[in-house]
């Protein structure tokens, strides 16, 4: 049956994946180095179809190998931590949650900052980052496990504690590393970038990111009644444990591997999807579509702030910080609350 | 279709809750399960509805054992309707009632129209299919509970359970919304329903369980088991009968009260 509610949420993702091809096309003609929208077209289509060639090397370079990947990887991580951020918040029944809620982000920091601590090449640091990040959320589903009680209560208290565990390991590894070059590339990394971006950033994540977010879709409609708590969910016939488990992973996946790509990027993953429900609602058939698109829009934007705005980049993890915190104590203190 | 409880007994710990308790719901049941506040009403409820398991005893629904049956196969036998309170994430009522679906679909599956036709016609018995395009939330508490029953017909579970779903509503809605069930039974389902008040029982149920320290007090038509000594026992107050052109009315005697 198709509702008033189900039509506006379709326009609105139409709406949304518009916005988004037009502001990816237009992020390719930002940049010191002019190339024009017509002249990226036609480079961007010469990779499908055969087209003759009225751009120059250097433009084809500069298009193709430094502002696609990293145009493509704002979108994907963008995207991501907006998913995840959206499937935390209904697996916990938590509108505080976001992707780093179960310490991903910790786990990925000490992955690094071990990496780098070793003297890793740049795709180690990545791999490393990732596998910790991996291994941090699975120690606290393995110590909730252990404990007593509500199930999403434990599993958010354990997160706590490891992530907490793994800044520590973090600020020690700070501590002994040597200050005149891997202190400060840790430093850099955790502050979250997107600068230097390359094909293989892409390629490493693609994969994990498309796993992560092709699960989260096909559950979509079933991540609703999460939402109803352990209870009510389970006597409507859903096997909460595996559902949940299945939604935890996913969202890992989506988060660890955008983490280990660009570091710390805060306040995606929580301000997008309350974004998102207010726009298209909860149910997770339109929501989950809306917040990866709502959120590779928001981190494209930022993006091409951080890299245009000063000479010297800022960034993206202190951008969006900048502009997410005051954004969210404006939606909490507007007459109609959003949250 | 019928569920058998036989010798139940749980406790948490090493304080027992329930002992030793047993009784059987058929098609067509409506049975009310009354006790004072703390006496495993609620623990009753969870052990039926798989949450709690390391009980001793067994429940069955037509033979089979309800902690061995898959959540789909449980679902499809028994439907618990909770009291209403305010859910974290709103939905639409057709939304909320379409949940109800799920034991029916794997789990990749979206809802489609033949779902989408079952939850309205399951919103048209109960008389809140104007509410369909509503946010849940925004109802009232007696609009809310008539979802949430509406989302237990939608499941097509033959035994609606149903923990103290009065207990927030207001006089008429409680009314309403017992009437609903008890022609819910008539129409073949079996209820299973907990409550705070014994004229409920009296007015509606056509089988009442009193439960007393955790054992059975007794069980049986409300009409011969609800006397005025078993109310006192099981609450602690002095009540009378009157019978009324209506039925049996219970009136409470307060200390003081010239009789």
């Amino acid at each position: 049956m198709q509702t008033n509610h189900s039509r506006r949420a379709a326009l609105c993702l139409w709406g949304l994946g518009m916005l988004l091809g037009a502001l990816f096309l237009f992020s390719f003609v930002l940049g010191r180095y002019d190339v024009s929208t017509l002249q990226v077209l036609r480079i961007l289509l010469s990779r499908v179809i055969p087209l003759e060639e009225t751009w120059s090397r250097a433009m084809q370079a500069v298009v193709l190998n430094v502002r696609l990947p990293r145009i493509a990887l704002a979108c994907m991580v963008g995207c991501c931590l907006s998913l995840a951020g959206t499937a935390y918040q209904s697996v916990f029944q938590n509108p505080m949650a976001a992707p780093d809620i179960l310490g991903a982000s910790s786990g990925a920091c000490f992955g690094a900052a071990l990496a780098i601590l070793f003297g890793f090449a740049r795709g180690g640091v990545t791999l490393m980052a990732f596998v910790f990040s991996m291994l941090t959320v699975a120690l606290v589903y393995l110590a909730s496990s252990k404990t007593k009680g509500g199930r999403s209560v434990s599993i958010l208290l354990s997160g706590v504690m490891i992530s907490s565990f793994f800044s520590a390991g973090t600020s020690y590894i700070k501590l002994v590393a040597d200050p005149a070059d891997q202190l400060p590339e840790i430093t850099y990394w955790m502050m979250g970038s997107l600068s230097g971006a390359r094909g293989e950033d892409v390629a490493f994540a693609l994969i994990p990111m498309g796993v992560g977010a092709l699960v989260l879709l096909l559950l979509r409609w079933r991540i609703n009644l999460l939402t109803l708590g352990e209870e009510e969910a389970s006597t409507l016939g859903v096997h909460t444990g595996r559902l949940r488990m299945a939604v935890v992973l996913s969202a890992t996946f989506l988060t660890a591997s955008s983490v280990a790509v660009s570091g710390m990027i805060g306040w995606v993953g929580l301000v997008i999807p309350h974004l998102s429900r207010k726009l298209v609602g909860n149910d997770c058939r339109h929501l989950l579509p809306a917040s990866m698109l709502m959120g590779a829009l928001f981190l494209l934007l930022v993006d091409n702030v951080s890299r245009n705005l000063l000479a010297t980049e800022i960034p993206i993890g202190i951008l969006t910080a900048f502009i997410g915190a005051p954004f969210f104590i404006y939606l909490m203190t507007r007459k109609e609350s959003m949250l | 279709m019928n569920l058998e409880i036989h010798n139940l007994s749980f406790a948490y710990g090493n304080h027992p809750v329930l002992e030793d308790v047993s009784f059987g719901l058929d098609k067509g049941d409506f049975l009310s399960v009354l006790g004072p506040n703390g006496v495993g009403k609620s623990t009753l409820f969870r052990c039926i509805l798989g949450r709690l398991n390391d009980y001793s005893g067994s429940i069955t629904s037509d033979g089979d054992d309800l902690r061995t049956l898959p959540r789909r196969e449980a679902a499809r036998r028994l439907a618990y309707i909770p009291q209403i309170h305010t859910p974290t994430f709103s939905y639409t009522v057709l939304d909320t009632v379409l949940m109800g679906t799920a034991r029916q679909l794997s789990p990749f599956a979206q809802p489609g129209r033949a779902q989408s036709e079952k939850a309205m016609q399951a919103l048209e018995r109960v008389g809140a299919a104007h509410l369909a395009q509503r946010d849940f939330t925004r109802l009232s508490g007696g609009e809310q509970q008539l979802v949430l029953v509406a989302r237990a017909i939608a499941q097509q579970a033959d035994i609606l359970i149903m923990d103290e779903p009065t207990s927030a509503l207001d006089y008429g809605n409680q009314l309403r919304v017992l009437q609903l069930v008890r022609e819910l039974a008539g129409e073949g389902y079996g209820v299973l329903l907990s409550t705070h008040n014994p004229q409920h029982a009296l007015t509606f149920a056509t089988r009442t369980l009193a439960l007393c320290g955790g054992r059975v007090a007794a069980l049986g038509r409300p009409e011969d088991v609800l006397t005025p000594e078993l109310v006192s026992q099981l609450y602690g107050v002095d009540v009378m009968f009157a019978e009324t052109p209506a039925g049996r009315v219970l009136v409470p005697m307060m200390a003081g009260d010239i009789v």
